[in-house]
């Protein structure tokens, strides 16, 4: 099947089928063609416009998390409107200046969402990846009703953390399209590796972006006073073991291997930034900020960092995840560490 | 093709149930239970025998020092800076709301027509602690050259929301249902808050600077005198009172404690 045949729908959706079943990538496709960029060339401006949409994205969760530490949620009582207009700007003092700010970069993330959408559909050949375009834009939209929902109900726990939550998964979608547009996914051949040891990688890496996301759900929850702290913190714990673990695998036995060794060296860095400002929210919020008569400037700077710090860790752990499945066999071990001659055992 | 349209519409559908939701909580503009006492039989009051409870309440200890407030945020935002959460001067501590909270039986109170006033002045609300009956219509003004939203978190009351515009109109509202105290916020000045008791009897006062209350025209009986403090918690005193009585209940809280240590 040379690029062209792509273009017949039979083919797409078989290669849908075939990618699905044996996890992200398929040794079972033809070997004349490269992995995971049968039909789509690389399209340097769609990768670009998606990096634009992280970057703007990562904004949104600052501005977002800027308007709970500063206790603005409520500050502007109506929406979809502000203040009974649809596009008047209100004086930005006090809170509003959080939570319509907040609104404004959320509208214009919305708008470039739309963008996304269209253009992957068009440009793209891979139908799962048209997919994503119309996930992503169905998520920016629910995320938009949610946001508005938890206003109109006076930010209830359960509404507001979800809030949290989506936001979060919105990133990190976005952040996988970022890598799947990328030049190399789309036309390097995966190094197969190979694994001496279990528990194997796939499911350290597994548990530990799983970890992650559950250890956010916590956070998001303590945040908007809908749990206590103690399961965030037990969590922590958790995540750091599991994250320790698949760093240290990864560093220790695949760092020849940059699309491994890149993220796991950030995931480290960004654990231990996270752990400090974890411990910073800790204090400025729980042990000196509870009787304070306002925010303060520190607990607005620890809270605000350890979110944005977060969705890096989430996105960076994902990413991780993902190419750990792209360089190791579905199979339990490999013998030749070629993807062109590779050969399953057992 | 059909797939396609089969899931724009259940996201349609989905989005539409969502908005749905949301419209339903929007505010009604009016609370709609009555004050519960319309339905026991009533007993009317002798104002030949009525009494009065007075008292002083106290602070034990040494004060926390009132927190200073930041109102750079805002610019139209000028006024005294400092906390009233903890306010005491020569050991009589201010704000404490005292009440009957229990012992009147079958008496029915009329709800007066007059409102109480909550104003808004200087991105400070006055008083810091409000005392109106279940029923009784809350004015609430805006002196300020600048937006406020005033937010009440109830318990057993309807919950709202609402902002005021620059010396906007006044807003009306009334509680439903006797609770103490509804803390009521501002999220555009986050140091903004208060709190409301909303009670079933007229038999309410707040502390002044003195710490001195009186709760007069009681008739004869024995009653829970409650005094509750945002921070320092509830009270709870037994009192009888016969006929034109005068008595004294004096309340003590200590620094530190939440609520212990009455006398
Ligand atoms: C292991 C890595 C950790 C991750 C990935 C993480 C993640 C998060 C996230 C995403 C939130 C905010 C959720 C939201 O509102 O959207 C949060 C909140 C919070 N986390 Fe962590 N956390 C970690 C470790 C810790 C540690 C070790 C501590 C304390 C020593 C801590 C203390 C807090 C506190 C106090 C909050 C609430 C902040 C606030 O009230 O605004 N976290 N965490």
């Amino acid at each position: 099947m040379g690029r062209g045949a792509g273009f017949a729908p039979e083919a797409r959706h078989k290669n849908f089928i075939a990618s699905r079943s044996t996890g992200i990538i398929s040794l079972n496709r033809p070997r004349s063609q490269p992995l995971n960029s049968v039909v789509t060339p690389y399209n340097r401006a769609h990768h670009w416009f998606v990096i634009l949409l992280a970057c703007g994205t990562l904004l949104l969760i600052v501005a977002g998390a800027l308007v709970t530490s500063n206790d603005a949620g409520l500050s502007v009582p109506d929406w979809p409107t502000t203040f009974g207009s649809l596009y008047r700007i209100p004086p930005m003092v006090g809170g509003v200046k959080f939570e319509h700010g907040h609104r404004m970069v959320a509208e214009l993330i919305g708008l470039l969402t739309i963008v996304l959408a269209v253009w992957t559909w068009r440009a793209e050949r891979r139908s799962w990846m048209r997919k994503l375009g119309l996930v992503a834009l169905g998520t920016v939209i629910a995320q938009g009703f949610l946001g508005g929902l938890t206003v109109l109900l006076y930010l209830p726990p359960a509404v507001s953390t979800a809030h949290a939550t989506l936001g979060q998964s919105f990133f990190c979608l976005i952040v996988i399209m970022v890598m799947v547009t990328g030049r190399e996914w789309m036309e390097a051949q995966p190094i197969m590796v190979v694994e001496r040891h279990r528990p194997r990688l796939r499911t350290l890496v597994t548990l530990a972006a799983g970890s992650v996301y559950l250890q956010l759900i916590l956070g998001a929850a303590f945040r908007h006073s809908g749990i206590k702290l103690l399961p965030h913190l037990i969590s922590a714990v958790v995540v750091t073991v599991l994250l320790l673990w698949t760093i240290t695998r990864i560093l220790a036995e695949h760092s020849a291997v940059p699309q491994l060794r890149r993220p796991a060296r950030a995931l480290l860095i960004l654990l231990l930034v996270q752990l400090g400002l974890g411990f910073g929210a800790y204090l400025t919020r729980v042990e000196w900020g509870s009787v304070a008569a306002q925010p303060m400037l520190s607990m607005v700077f620890a809270t605000v960092a350890h979110v944005a710090v977060g969705a890096l860790v989430l996105a960076t752990s994902v990413v991780l995840a993902f190419q750990v499945y792209r360089h190791t066999s579905p199979q339990a071990e490999i013998v030749v560490a070629h993807p062109a001659s590779a050969k399953v055992v057992a | 093709m059909n797939k396609k349209m089969y899931v724009a519409s259940l996201l349609v559908l989905v989005l539409l149930f969502v908005a749905g939701c949301g419209k339903k909580e929007a505010p009604p503009e009016q609370a709609t239970a009555k004050p519960e006492a319309a339905a026991a039989p009533a007993t009317k009051i002798d104002p030949a025998t009525v009494a009065t409870v007075s008292g002083t309440v106290k602070f034990d200890g040494t004060a926390p020092k009132p927190q200073k407030i930041d109102m750079s945020q805002d610019p139209a935002c000028k006024g005294a800076n400092e906390t009233e959460t903890v306010e005491v001067s020569n050991g009589d501590l201010a704000n404490v709301f005292v009440y009957v909270k229990d012992g009147l039986g079958n008496y029915a109170f009329d709800v007066p027509k007059e409102p109480v006033r909550l104003d808004q002045q200087g991105c400070r609300y006055h008083p810091h602690v409000l005392g109106v009956m279940a029923g009784q219509t809350v004015q609430i003004n805006n002196d300020d050259n600048t937006t406020h939203n005033i937010h009440p978190s109830p318990k057993d009351n309807r919950e709202w929301n609402e902002s005021q515009p620059p010396k906007g109109a006044p807003i009306t509202k009334d509680f439903a249902r006797q609770e103490v105290l509804i803390p009521v916020k501002c999220n555009q000045h986050p140091w903004m808050k208060m709190y409301i008791g909303v009670v079933k009897n007229p038999f309410f006062a707040v502390t002044g600077k003195d710490g001195k209350y009186e709760l007069k025209g009681l008739p004869p009986g024995t009653y829970t005198i409650a005094a509750v403090h945002e921070k320092y918690g509830e009270q709870d005193q037994t009192v009888t009172v016969a006929a034109k009585d005068s008595k004294s209940q004096n309340f003590t809280f200590k620094a530190g404690a939440g609520g212990a240590g009455g006398q």
